[in-house]
């Protein structure tokens, strides 16, 4: 769907989509708080970095990217995996480390992922995705791919090398990558206004002589109509896209983070702006949504988490014997 | 037609990264380069000579000097299947991306459990004794050897050059290829069309019976050279080229010390933490019973490499010392 089709969509069609990015953004939340019991209990075990508060940014860019494009994310990318379309029983299996998961237990949290969907990980090195995506965006340009590379990246990995020297390459070689810069104003405990001297992230990549725009990242809808265009803009080979999306994490840190880094004043203010509150604020004012709807919406998405969970439950561990494969190849996929 | 030479006869060390290079280009066009100068200024150490010339701009791309976006590019690319080979200048500048190799390229596929392979190439200019100093000369192949994940290629000749190089390409695992800076002018028989060397076959270059000399890259024309030293002296030096790091040879090594029963390695990178200790920790842990004598490593000094030619030449391994280890152990 084209932002022009979805100007002129009939209002039910409207509806259903608003119902579906609503629907994204509660998968992304509930189960995410399912993590947090599951942690608490110790099913999860090592890091575990919520999305809570940035879902509109995962279901908004997400709708705006078509099947072919890559995607490439962060730790923090349980949202995007979702969002995309990993199975949310093979991305819970990952984060029990089960055989079943969608990295076979060898990733965990902060690597989901999943080929199938082009979604080329999560990474657990703050920036260490940009040159991937560069990579990515290489591969699909020399191959004449309408293709896009959607890299996400918070605002810490602005403060780091690869930021710039991608940035750089991308726009030197035109490729076809769509920055998704997720600026939660935190690089874990440091506010960005006291790591970065220009806290304008948008205007950081106009500098390299990217297209940038900041973007509502509270917004669902502001968000995919932004993304949709920057894409339409990738696509159609004018080289790569900035999309500073403001928006804010409710969560500390990772579940280590004690969180004595701001005001509970502060998250509170934010949660004004709650996504989901606001879209179905909306919904409910156009009367896209009533109380019935969003019941079945909450009980649909808790027994997908219930069955997600059971099945992680009872999925197998890999099994110690294959502790060494995959670390090289098994067989050779060129000739000799 | 402008390109890589193709000159029959022999060809030298340089110009046979750039030819082998070439050879897998032409008959695979999934293989690409990236790097700093390596287009028409054709590489620092004119090591990619002809290639854009022959391949063009959407096969050798110049990049700008940014180790990172290079090689985690490359790492992109070839998770889609493509192969790139990524040259990094000088082997020190692989620290400026060390966390494409330590943290992002070895560890995807087995992090993935499979679902991509990283079939590139990382090469670079490797090793001392040209009084570049202390950041433009280490012998840095023990780094890699730290991560389970890469395999590691250092050719001692241009035939190796070019046949490790075609199985390096071909190879589905990333690979770092070390170049010596020290053997660029160096010349040998220009292999046929075709050839290629298994990654994980050490060659043994020279027979003997007395004590095993193991080498690698530069340090093998070390060793010959000790082996000529100690034949006059009625020792007969086996030289073995470990050609590869990962996978390492150790079926050849511990045959070789089998019939030698003296093991003398001769590595460029520093004492510490070198290659030869872990080839030594398990020639000792499988070969004991083999050894008639203390083994010896015959390494690089525990120091920056120097610039001063008196200094950099006491750092770095030679014939001499190698002729004084194997003495320390003949007679044991």
């Amino acid at each position: 769907m084209t932002t022009a089709d979805l100007a002129a969509a009939a209002p039910t069609d409207r509806a259903e989509h608003h119902y579906e990015l609503l629907r994204q953004m509660l998968r992304i939340r509930r189960f995410e708080e399912r993590c947090v019991q599951l942690y608490s209990a110790t099913k999860i075990r090592g890091f575990l970095h919520l999305y809570i508060g940035e879902e509109a940014v995962a279901a908004g860019a997400m709708a705006a990217l078509t099947p072919a494009d890559a995607i490439v994310s962060t730790y923090r990318e349980h949202g995007h995996a979702l969002a995309r379309g990993i199975a949310m029983h093979s991305v819970m299996a990952e984060m029990y480390g089960k055989a079943t998961g969608c990295s076979r237990g060898r990733g965990g949290s902060m690597h989901l992922f999943d080929a199938a969907t082009r979604f080329y990980g999560g990474n657990a090195i703050v920036g260490g995705g940009l040159p991937l995506a560069v990579g990515l965006a290489l591969a699909d340009q020399m191959a004449d791919r309408p293709v896009v590379t959607a890299c996400f990246f918070g605002d810490g990995a602005v403060a780091e090398g690869e930021f710039h020297e991608c940035l750089n390459l991308a726009a030197l070689w035109h490729l076809p990558v769509l920055f998704c810069c997720e600026n939660n104003l935190y690089a874990m405990g440091t506010r960005i206004d006291r790591a970065h001297a220009v806290t304008n992230l948008a205007a950081r990549a106009a500098a390299y002589g990217l297209s940038a725009v900041d973007v509502d990242g509270m917004d669902v809808l502001a968000v995919e109509t932004q993304t949709r265009a920057a894409a339409e803009f990738v696509r159609a080979g004018h080289g790569p896209y900035f999309l500073e999306f403001r928006t804010y994490r409710y969560r500390a840190h990772s579940m280590y983070d004690p969180d004595r880094y701001r005001e509970k004043a502060e998250i509170a203010q934010w949660q004004q702006h709650d996504p989901i509150d606001a879209l179905v604020r909306r919904m409910r004012g156009d009367a896209e949504l009533d109380d019935d709807a969003l019941a079945r919406l909450d009980a649909e998405i808790a027994a997908e988490i219930d069955a997600a969970v059971q099945a992680a439950e009872e999925a197998p561990l890999e099994p110690i014997e294959d502790l060494t494969r995959f670390v090289y190849a098994e067989s050779r996929s060129h000739d000799g | 037609m402008a390109g890589v030479k193709t000159d029959s006869g022999t060809i030298t060390y340089r110009e046979a990264v750039a030819e082998g290079i070439a050879r897998e280009m032409r008959r695979d066009p999934t293989v690409i380069c990236l790097g700093e100068d390596i287009g028409p200024a054709g590489g620092v150490f004119k090591t990619t000579a002809g290639l854009f010339e022959e391949f063009g701009p959407q096969r050798i791309w110049d990049t700008p000097i940014s180790e990172q976006a290079i090689v985690g590019a490359a790492m992109g690319a070839a998770m889609t299947g493509i192969r790139p080979v990524a040259e990094i200048m000088f082997s020190d500048f692989l620290a400026c991306c060390w966390d494409y190799l330590a943290n992002e390229i070895p560890k995807v596929r087995y992090m993935t459990g499979g679902q991509v392979t990283v079939p590139l190439v990382i090469r670079t200019a490797n090793g001392g004794g040209l009084g570049f100093g202390a950041q433009h000369s280490q012998a840095v192949e023990n780094w890699a050897l730290a991560i389970p994940g890469l395999k590691i290629v250092a050719p001692s000749t241009p035939a190796d050059v070019i046949g490790l190089m075609a199985s390096a390409i071909r190879s589905d695992d990333p690979v770092v290829f070390f170049e010596h800076k020290g053997l660029f002018a160096s010349k040998g028989p220009r292999p046929p069309e075709g050839h290629h060397v298994e990654l994980g076959r050490a060659a043994v270059v020279r027979e003997g019976t007395d004590v095993t000399l193991l080498a690698l890259a530069s340090t093998v024309h070390t060793a010959l050279a000790a082996a000529d030293r100690l034949a006059e002296d009625g020792i007969s030096a086996e030289v073995v080229d470990l050609r590869c790091l990962i996978p390492m040879d150790l079926t050849t090594v511990l045959a070789s010390v089998a019939k030698t029963s003296r093991l003398v390695t001769v590595e460029e990178n520093p004492y510490q933490a070198g290659w030869g200790a872990t080839v030594v920790s398990v020639v000792v842990d499988e070969g004991f019973h083999l050894l008639d004598a203390p083994v010896r490593r015959v390494a690089s000094a525990n120091v920056p490499l120097p610039f001063a030619d008196a200094l950099e030449n006491e750092v770095m391994p030679t014939a001499d010392k190698v002729v004084a280890a194997v003495r320390s152990v003949a007679n044991f």
